[in-house]
């Protein structure tokens, strides 16, 4: 927040009023203070650069908790894992706000702090910068003695070409020239500060774009099967996570209907494993400017109205049909199985809560190519469908829809209902497509009668990308300049006899700069083609 | 099965290997040389022997980096083997570079230990065979947002090795580590320009880790949907960054200078190398790139 080495060599160069030295190197009194004085007091150790390495280390470490325990911002599944497993740290973990890390008291009081400094730094140094921008170059020190590199060369041609030559070398060079009859001034490299400064002020625009434009994102998620189509409400989505200013008229309508899935896979022949290699999903998408096709795959976002569609999951869902004891169907749709495994072994479960003479429940797993293993279980060894396979637990009772809990639609409530048929009752149910299976009891029948896939998509607006964008732009560029310029200040003056005129070059650079030296040489040699002789210290 | 190219790759990643200990020795023969001469002496025959065997060494790491490049016809620096072979790579590079600009060769023990060290550990611990990438990885920013995170890694290392050479300075002209082991020392550069040096080794890294958090949530908002999540790896970016951009103020505060300075940029490097090691192995998160 300082520029590089101001401490350092500051004493001879923009110092006598530059803000933000190390104002805690003065002795404090405490106890004398009255409330201004204390409420300065404050200001200053806030925006004193120890506060701000201290800050900037205690962000780092406030972030690590955010690593080593699940936070429910990126890994909810995690947190309610860590609820079940350690109850009582939960409870603890949970008053101290640590799966919440990023946005707890702790962690946003060091930003704060944080940005409040960096704001009561750059704010002064902004306005003695821009002082120094509309300033001419600054007089030579009194003492030349003291200049860390001098050079004299005789002024061959007179003291007024000389000093024409070595202004226009300079300029040449983009220094700020200033002349007059026996002596130039001239400086470079303000675009460090510069730089500085926007580096420092496009991270106020960082936070200060989340601060303002957060609230208005939105995301959700949805599972889209073959042949269905989502359109862009707050009733399709699965689950929806809305920013704090969020209105549903921000929902643009359109609907998106998934054609094909298409996985690629490979071998791996070390692993012996099968691999994706691609994901494409074609779609068919319907809004204001009519209906198109569109392919959506991982990495390639597709964009609809003002917000991103994103590729995240797929998985296979059987058509399962179930018929009462008439032949009439009561249920008749592809269900969602959640894979496993990289072969796709997946779960998924059945509800029938009408049309039978009891709710009917089933917990179903798929094989896309169903083998048998030596212990006669059943598994997959392959992900795609070469010999699709539906195994189910069926039970019967009640279905608990009517309680008014929200269900979970992958999970039946076995523990109050009768099982008759699957597993461990004798009765297996294992259905390739087209197979029927009659339920006991003449209840009726369930049919494996088709295969679909699946993907899981999230759509998402995020009004913070643009001003972030530009922001990190100029962080960037600001930096980059920054740092690869160099802030130098040469003064000429007119020296040696009256018959014989020399010029004594004095130059000085703030900070880490080792081709100073260099520079000088090369400028004198440029403005009055010879080598200079060297003027040790004083 | 592997393919031709694949264990060439290897072969040479062990000759690479072998040839860095040859010449570690030779550093070391070389630092403890000066530790029984008064130490001021001019580079010994050793020093310019291990230097030479430094870049044999690195030529043949070179070759085992390309070749795995193309055995697996893409970048090679897509599980954690890859990006350990490469960041160490451009870590030796950069101290080879390093010396044609400034002679540097009194941290060559400490390069070519730390490249041998983590090359061992990698290519032991993290080998895998060249496999397909997944659907995720398929993009052209895993070129550009890996690569500047090897770059970064790699002068990150360079710039840890000067802060140490720094801090043992520091204390000798301090008046400790005077007894005949320390004796090398008196063939380091000051402490003042140790920090001057690893100032700017430290400014390119961070400059790149600058790039590598921006092209990785460049990324991340394509392929996930957000560019910024706090994901495990996503803290640990952070953290670095945070830790590095505290060190570039330390430096140019006074009372920060030196010894503080070169520390935080130890810690700095340190999380580098948690970030690389444990987070990758031990977290969950959704960078599971590791192909273990």
């Amino acid at each position: 927040m300082q520029p590089i080495d101001l401490a350092d060599t500051t004493s001879d160069f923009d110092s006598p009023d530059a803000p933000r030295k190390n104002r805690l190197t003065a002795p404090i009194r405490g106890p004398k203070l009255g409330p201004l004085e204390f409420i300065r007091w404050i200001w200053r150790v806030l925006t004193s650069m120890r506060t701000a390495i201290i800050l900037l280390v205690l962000l780092a470490l406030a972030s690590v908790p955010g690593s080593l325990v699940p936070q429910r911002s990126s890994d909810p599944n995690g947190v309610s894992l860590f609820k079940d497993t350690n109850p009582e740290l939960f409870k603890f973990y949970d008053s101290i706000q640590l799966f919440d890390t990023f946005t707890s008291v702790w962690f946003s009081s060091i930003y704060v702090l944080l940005f409040v400094s960096l704001i009561g730094c750059i704010l002064p140094r902004t306005l003695h910068h821009w002082r120094i921008l509309r300033a001419e170059p600054a007089e030579a020190p009194a003492s030349w003695g003291r200049l860390p590199f001098r050079r004299l060369v005789p002024a061959t041609g007179g003291v007024a070409a000389a000093l024409t030559s070595a202004e226009s070398t300079l300029r040449a060079a983009h220094y700020r020239v200033v002349r007059d009859d026996t002596s130039i001034r001239a400086e470079f490299g303000y675009l460090r500060e510069t730089g500085n400064l926007v580096f420092h002020v496009s991270l106020v625009g960082i936070l200060a774009t989340l601060a303002a434009m957060g609230g208005y994102g939105w995301n959700g998620q949805r599972v889209i099967i073959e042949g269905q189509t989502f359109t862009n409400q707050l009733a399709s989505y699965e689950s929806f996570h809305p920013g704090s200013w969020f209105t549903e008229h921000q929902l643009v309508p359109y609907g998106v209907t998934l054609t094909k899935f298409v996985p690629t896979y490979t071998k791996d022949t070390v692993k012996d494993a099968w691999m994706p290699i691609d994901y494409t999903a074609n779609l068919s998408v319907k809004d204001a400017s009519g209906t198109r096709d569109a392919v959506l795959k991982v990495n390639e976002p597709l964009a609809i109205g003002d917000s991103q569609v994103y590729l995240l999951g797929n998985g296979y869902a059987p058509v399962i049909t179930v018929r009462d004891a008439k032949g009439t169907v009561v249920f008749d749709q592809p269900v969602v199985f959640l894979s496993q495994d990289s072969n796709l072994t997946s779960v998924g479960v059945v509800k029938v809560p009408d049309g039978l003479s009891t709710q009917l429940g089933m917990q179903g797993f798929f094989y896309p190519s169903a083998v048998e293993l030596d212990s006669g279980a059943l598994a997959s060894d392959n992900p795609e469908p070469t010999k699709p396979t539906v195994t189910f637990n069926v039970y019967t009772g009640d279905l608990g829809l009517d309680s008014g809990k929200t269900a979970n639609i992958f999970q039946l409530p076995i523990d109050t209902m009768t099982q008759i048929a699957g597993r461990h009752t004798g009765i297996e149910v294992v259905l390739t497509p087209g197979d029927v299976f009659t339920l006991p009891g003449g209840l009726g029948s369930v049919e494996f009668s088709g295969l679909r896939r699946f993907i899981g998509v999230e759509i998402r607006h995020d009004a913070t990308q643009l001003g972030v964008g530009i922001s990190v732009l100029f962080m960037v560029a600001g930096l980059l300049a920054s740092l690869g310029t160099r802030r130098r200040r040469v003064w000429i003056r007119v020296a040696g006899t009256a018959r014989k005129p020399e010029l004594e070059w004095g130059g000085m650079s703030r900070g880490d700069d080792p081709r100073m030296d260099a520079a000088l040489d090369k400028l004198v040699e440029r403005a009055h083609q010879t080598s200079p002789a060297r003027v040790a210290r004083a | 099965m592997m393919n031709n190219l694949e264990s060439i790759s290897l072969i040479a990643t062990y000759s690479a290997m072998a040839v860095y200990t040859l010449s570690f020795i030779l550093f070391t023969i070389d630092l403890a040389g000066r530790a029984s001469s008064t130490g001021q002496s001019a580079p010994t025959r050793w020093l310019r022997s291990a230097m030479a065997l430094l870049i044999i060494g690195w030529a043949i790491h070179l070759a085992a980096d390309v070749t795995r490049a193309l055995s697996a016809h893409r970048v090679p620096w897509a599980n954690m083997y890859e990006f350990g072979l490469t960041a160490t790579l451009v870590m030796v590079g950069v101290f080879l570079a390093l010396n044609l600009w400034r002679d540097v060769r009194f941290v060559g023990a400490f390069v070519s230990g730390f490249a041998l060290l983590a090359l061992g550990i990698v290519t032991v611990n993290f080998y895998v065979s060249v496999t397909p990438l997944p659907p995720a990885l398929q993009d052209y920013w895993l070129v550009i947002h890996v690569c500047v995170a090897v770059l970064g890694t790699g002068f990150f290392a360079t710039g840890a090795a000067l802060s140490s050479a720094q801090l043992l300075q520091e204390s000798r002209e301090a008046g400790g580590l005077q007894t005949r082991s320390w004796q090398f020392l008196s063939a380091f550069p000051s402490a003042i320009s140790l920090e001057a040096l690893a100032y700017r080794i430290l400014v390119i890294g961070f400059v790149f880790w600058t790039f590598t958090v921006i092209a990785g949530a460049i990324w991340a908002e394509r392929a996930w949907g957000r560019y910024w999540g706090w994901d495990t790896k996503e803290v640990w970016a952070f953290i670095i960054w945070t830790l590095f951009a505290g060190y570039i103020h330390a430096r140019a505060t006074r009372g920060w200078r030196g010894r503080p300075a070169a520390i935080l940029s130890l810690i700095g490097f340190g999380a580098v190398v948690f970030n690389y090691s444990i987070v990758n192995l031990f977290f969950k998160g959704l960078h599971v790139y590791s192909g273990l």
